[in-house]
C-alpha cells in the first residue's frame, strides 16, 4: 500500500474514473428498467395499431393462432387469476401459521429443522415443481375427482401454492419478529394466553408487513411460468372450474416462443402485449406492497 | 377474588390455543410432508438413471441411450458467463450505492428501482432478452444471449446482497483508513472489500443457484430445439438442464419422465452443493466484529 | 489472509471450469473425416422425429458436425428457410406458391425432397369404444369453422351423451393445413375452440388423459403411444380404413395419407456438412423412417432423389 504523495493529480483522476465506472454499474439497473418498458411499449404499440385496446381488454376470446383471430385477453387473465387465487388458498394460511409458529411458539431446535425445510422448498427450481404437478399431483387429483382433465388448473395452483409458502412464511416471520417483546409481555401481564397474544396482539401489530408479504406472494404467483405451462394447459377460456384446463398469460408467452412465431407478425407482437399487461400487474402489486409497508408501519416506541 | 367464575372461560381459551397450536403444527407438517413426497417421488423414478453414462451421453430419441451431457455443459457455460457478467456489474453497483452515492432522492429512486426489478417475473426478462440480445444486438440464440439475460435477471439480487455485505462492514474501518490518508477507492479496495467479500460471494453463489434453475427466460432465448452437442463458443446454440427436464417431462412416454427425474436428481444435487458451499463460505470466512 | 487465498482459489478454479467445459466439447474439432460446421433444420413437428433420428445418427458418425432441429411448424420453418436462417426445412405439406415467391425474393431456390409417407391419424381416448370409425363428412362437421358440436351424440344419436374434448395442431402447422384441406375442404378452415399446440407431445398427453377426447397428428406419434391411444378409422366412401403401414403405403387410407418433405437449397448444399447430411438422410431413410413410425418410400426412389440433387462437391 504505497501512498504516492507526489502524484496527487493523477490519483484524483483515477479516483474520478473509478467513481464514474461504478456509477455506470449502478446505471445498468436503470437501463434495464428503461429497456423493459421501451421494448414492451414499442412492440405493443405496433400491436395496438391493429387491434383496438377495447377489444384487447374486454374481449372474452383469445385465439391469435387460429384461423379466426380473436384478441381478448380476459381468458388469459382468468387463467392467471384462477391459479393465483388457488395458490393463495394454500400458501397464505400455511405460510402465515408457519410464521406464527416459528416466531411465537417454536423452540430453537424445531426452528433449526423447519427453516432449512422452507429454504429447500424455496430453492427448488420451478420446472421441478412442474414435473411434480404432472407426475404426482394431477394423477392424485384425478383419483379424488374423476373426470378432471389431464391438464387442469388445480394441479398448477396447488404446486404454485407450495412454491410460495416459504416466501409468505419468511416475510411474515420478519414482520412478526419486528414486533417488540414489550408488547407481548404487556399482554401476558394482563393474563392473555399465548394464542390470544399471537392472534390479537402480535399479528395485528405486524399486519402491514404481513399484508405486504401476501401481496408480494400473489405477485409471484401471477408471474409463475413453468409449473403452469407443464400442468395447467393451453386452452384460454373463461371458467371458474379448477378441474378444467386453462391457460395463463405466462404459459401463452411460452407457447408462442416454442413455436417461434416469425418476428414482425401480429402473432409475435401478442407476446409483448401480454407481457406488458403482466409487467404492469406485477409492478403495481410490488409498488402497493412497498407502499403498505411504508405507510402503515407501526411506530412502536 | 375467587377465580371460579373464570374457569370455564379459561378452559375454553386454552382449548382454542391448543387447537391453534395443532393447526400451526399441521401447516409445518404439511410443508415437511410435501418436500419429502417430492424428493421421494423424484428419487424413486430418477436415481436409477443417474450414472456416468447418463452424464456423458447426449439426448436421444431412444430413452436407454439418452443422457444430459449437452445440458450439463450448457448449464456450466451459462453459469460461468452469467457470473462473469453479473458479478462485476452487481458489485460495482453495490459499491456505488453504499460508498459513493449521496443520500438523496436519486439514490432512493435507484434503490426502489432495484427492489422492483427483483420482483419482475422471469419471463419478462426473457422477453427483454429476446428483443435486445437476440435481435437488437444480434447475438442470435446463443449462450451469450442467454447469459446476458440471466445476468440481468439476478443482478438486483446480487446488488442487494452485496449492499448488505458492505453495510455490515463497520464504519470504524473506513474512518481509520481515511485517517491514515487513503483515498476513497483505496479504502474500499484494501479495507472494505476484503472484509465484505465472503458475504458478497455468498450472495453471488445463491443468485447463481437461482439462475441455474431458470427455464422460462432461456426458453424464450434458445427455444426447444434438439441439441446433441456442447457449446464451444459463446455464440453457439445451447440447452440447459432445466430445459432438458422440461423437454422430457412434456413427452407422453413414461421412460422420458423417468429421464427427467434423473436430470432433476442431478440438478438438485448441484444446487445442494452450491448452497452448502455458500453456507460454508459464510461460516468460515465471516469476520466477527 | 483468508480472503487472498479465497480469491486466488476462485481465480484458478474459474478458468479450469472453462477448460473442463471446453474439453467436454473438444472432440468436436473435427475427426478423420474432417467434417465440421453446423446444419440448421427447422419446420414441421410431424417430420421432426425423422429429422431428429437422422441428426442423432449423423452426429454419432460425424462428431465434428452440429445439427440442430427445431419445431416451428411447417409455415414457420419456411419463413426461416426463405429468410436464409436455416439450411433445411421440414414440411408436412408441399410448399405454397406464396412461400416460393418469398424464397425467390431472397434469391433462394427451394428444392423439394419427399422423404416418407404419413397417415395423418385421428386419435381417440382408449375408453372411447364408440367412435372407432367416422366418415369424412362427420369429421368435417366436427371440425369446420363455427361448428357447434360439443357432445358425441350430436354426431350420431346412438353415441353417448359425453362432452367432446378437442386437441389439434395450431395454424402454423402443415398437419393443420393438410387436415383442414382434406377433411373440411378448405385450407385453414377450422373451428377454434380446441387445445392447439405446436408440440404434438402435448396433444398425445391430452388425448391419452381426457375421456371423450379426440385429436389428430402424424402417424408416428400415434404409433409411439398406440397402447395408450385409440385410432379412428376413416370412411372415405369405401368403408372404414384404419391407418397402418400397409394402408398408408397402398393409399387406401384416404384422404389422410400424405407425403412428407424436406426442402433444401443450392447454397446450403454447397456446404459439405449439409450435403453429407442430406446424402445420409436419403441413404438411411429406408431404415430409420420405419423405426420412427412412418412409411418409407421405395428404396429406388431414394436413390433416384440422391442422384437428382445438384452436382456435389
Amino acid at each position: 500500500m504505497s501512498f504516492d504523495l507526489g502524484h496527487r493529480a493523477s490519483r484524483r483522476w483515477g479516483e474520478r474514473l473509478i467513481a464514474l465506472l461504478l456509477f455506470g454499474c449502478g446505471l445498468i439497473s436503470v437501463l434495464t428498467t428503461i429497456g423493459i418498458v421501451v421494448v414492451l411499449v414499442t412492440e405493443s404499440a405496433g400491436f395496438f395499431r391493429e387491434v383496438p385496446i377495447a377489444e384487447f381488454l374486454t374481449g372474452t376470446r383469445w385465439s391469435p393462432m387460429y384461423s379466426e383471430q380473436h384478441f381478448g385477453i380476459l381468458p388469459l387473465l382468468n387463467g392467471t387469476l384462477l391459479i393465483a387465487a388457488g395458490s393463495m388458498l394454500i400458501a397464505l394460511p400455511v405460510g402465515l401459521t408457519s410464521a406464527i409458529y416459528l416466531s411465537e411458539y417454536s423452540s430453537p431446535r424445531v426452528r433449526g429443522v423447519i427453516k432449512p425445510v422452507l429454504e429447500v422448498l424455496a430453492g427448488i427450481p420451478t420446472v421441478v415443481y412442474g414435473y411434480f404437478a404432472l407426475t404426482f399431483v394431477t394423477p392424485f387429483i384425478r383419483t379424488v375427482f374423476p373426470g378432471t382433465g389431464i391438464f387442469n388448473a388445480a394441479s398448477g395452483a396447488i404446486v404454485v401454492g407450495i412454491m410460495i409458502i416459504p416466501m409468505v412464511a419468511s416475510l411474515s416471520e420478519d414482520a412478526l419478529n419486528a414486533v417488540p417483546l414489550s408488547l407481548r409481555e404487556a399482554a401476558y401481564g394482563l393474563g392473555a394466553t399465548k394464542f390470544e397474544v399471537s392472534t390479537r396482539v402480535v399479528v395485528p401489530s405486524a399486519l402491514s408487513g404481513i399484508v405486504a408479504s401476501f401481496i408480494l406472494a400473489i405477485s409471484r404467483a401471477i408471474g409463475e411460468t413453468m409449473a403452469v405451462t407443464l400442468a395447467a394447459g393451453a386452452t384460454p377460456k373463461m371458467t371458474l372450474n379448477f378441474l378444467e384446463s386453462i391457460q395463463t398469460m405466462t404459459a401463452y408467452i411460452v407457447q408462442v416462443s416454442l413455436g417461434e412465431t416469425p418476428h414482425g407478425t401480429l402473432e409475435y407482437r401478442t407476446i409483448f402485449a401480454v407481457g406488458l399487461v403482466l409487467f404492469l400487474i406485477t409492478l403495481a402489486m410490488n409498488l402497493l406492497s412497498q407502499r403498505i409497508t411504508r405507510r402503515f408501519r407501526e411506530v412502536y416506541e | 377474588m375467587s377465580g371460579e367464575r373464570f374457569r370455564p372461560a379459561q378452559a375454553r381459551r386454552r382449548r382454542a390455543g391448543r387447537i391453534f397450536q395443532v393447526a400451526c403444527l399441521a401447516s409445518i407438517g404439511f410443508s415437511i410432508a410435501v418436500l419429502a413426497i417430492l424428493l421421494v417421488d423424484v428419487a424413486r423414478d430418477g436415481l436409477r438413471w443417474v450414472s456416468w453414462d447418463f452424464l456423458t451421453r447426449f439426448p436421444s430419441r431412444i430413452p436407454e441411450r439418452a443422457g444430459i451431457k449437452s445440458a450439463v455443459l450448457g448449464s456450466l457455460w451459462m453459469m460461468v458467463l452469467t457470473a462473469g457478467i453479473s458479478f462485476p456489474l452487481g458489485v460495482g453497483a453495490a459499491i456505488y450505492l453504499e460508498e459513493y452515492s449521496p443520500r438523496n432522492w436519486v439514490t432512493r429512486l435507484l434503490q426502489t428501482n432495484i427492489a422492483n426489478l427483483a420482483g419482475v417475473p422471469s419471463i419478462v426478462y426473457g422477453i427483454l432478452g429476446l428483443a435486445i440480445f437476440v435481435r437488437f444486438f444480434g447475438f442470435g440464440r446463443s449462450v451469450l444471449a442467454g447469459a446476458a439475460t440471466l445476468a440481468l435477471l439476478i443482478l438486483p439480487v446480487v446488488i442487494i446482497a452485496a449492499q448488505e455485505a458492505l453495510k455490515a462492514v463497520p464504519n470504524s474501518l473506513r474512518e481509520a483508513s481515511y485517517g491514515v490518508g487513503a483515498t476513497k477507492w483505496q479504502t474500499i479496495r484494501h479495507q472494505v472489500l476484503p472484509v465484505a467479500l465472503p458475504g458478497i460471494l455468498t450472495g453471488m453463489i445463491l443468485s447463481l443457484s437461482r439462475a441455474i434453475g431458470e427455464t422460462a427466460p432461456l426458453i424464450m432465448i434458445g427455444a426447444l430445439t434438439f441439441i446433441a452437442f456442447s457449446p464451444t463458443s459463446p455464440m453457439d446454440p445451447f440447452t440447459v438442464l432445466p430445459i432438458q427436464i422440461f423437454n422430457w417431462t412434456a413427452k407422453p412416454q413414461a421412460e422420458f419422465h423417468e429421464l427427467a427425474a434423473g436430470a432433476i436428481v442431478v440438478l438438485l444435487f448441484v444446487l445442494l452443493v452450491m448452497n452448502a458451499g455458500a453456507i460454508i463460505l459464510r461460516n468460515k470466512f465471516q469476520k466477527r466484529f | 489472509m483468508y480472503t487472498r487465498q479465497m480469491i486466488r482459489t476462485l481465480f484458478v478454479l474459474t478458468p479450469l471450469a472453462f477448460v473442463a467445459a471446453g474439453c467436454g466439447g473438444g472432440e468436436q474439432s473435427g475427426d478423420e473425416a474432417g467434417l465440421s460446421g453446423m446444419v440448421a433444420i427447422d419446420g414441421s413437428s410431424t417430420v421432426f422425429p425423422i429429422s431428429e433420428a437422422m441428426a442423432e445418427e449423423f452426429q454419432i458418425a460425424n462428431p465434428g458436425v452440429r445439427v440442430t432441429v427445431g419445431i416451428s411448424g411447417t409455415g414457420g420453418g419456411f419463413k426461416k428457410f426463405c429468410a436464409g436462417e436455416t439450411d433445411i426445412s421440414d414440411a408436412s405439406r408441399s410448399i405454397k406458391p406464396t412461400e416460393i415467391d418469398l424464397c425467390a425474393e431472397n434469391g433462394i431456390e427451394a428444392i423439394e425432397i419427399p422423404v416418407a409417407w404419413d397417415g395423418l391419424t385421428v386419435v381417440r381416448n382408449p375408453s372411447n369404444d364408440w367412435a372407432t370409425c367416422m366418415t369424412v363428412d362427420e369429421l368435417a362437421r366436427l371440425w369446420q369453422p363455427g361448428s357447434t358440436i360439443q357432445r358425441w351424440n350430436q354426431i350420431r344419436p346412438d353415441w353417448p351423451d359425453e362432452e367432446i374434448v378437442l386437441y389439434g395442431p395450431d395454424t402454423d402447422s402443415g398437419t393443420f393445413d393438410y387436415f383442414t384441406d382434406a377433411i373440411v375442404g378448405e385450407e385453414d378452415a377450422s373451428r377454434d375452440d380446441y387445445t392447439a399446440s405446436a408440440d404434438d407431445n402435448v396433444l398425445v398427453v391430452g388425448v391419452e388423459g381426457d375421456e371423450g377426447s379426440i385429436g389428430y397428428f402424424g402417424f408416428a406419434y400415434y404409433e409411439e403411444s398406440s397402447d395408450r391411444l385409440g385410432a379412428v378409422a376413416v370412411d372415405n366412401g369405401n368403408g372404414c380404413v384404419a391407418p397402418s403401414r400397409e394402408t398408408i403405403e397402398n393409399g387406401t387410407y384416404a384422404p389422410l395419407s400424405r407425403p412428407m418433405f424436406i426442402y433444401v437449397k443450392p447454397d446450403a448444399l454447397a456446404k459439405p456438412q449439409v450435403r453429407a447430411f442430406v446424402d445420409f438422410y436419403l441413404n438411411n431413410a429406408t431404415l430409420l423412417v420405419p423405426e420412427v413410425g412412418y412409411v418409407p418410400l421405395a428404396t429406388e426412389k431414394y436413390e433416384e432423389l440422391l442422384g437428382g440433387l445438384p452436382a456435389g462437391m
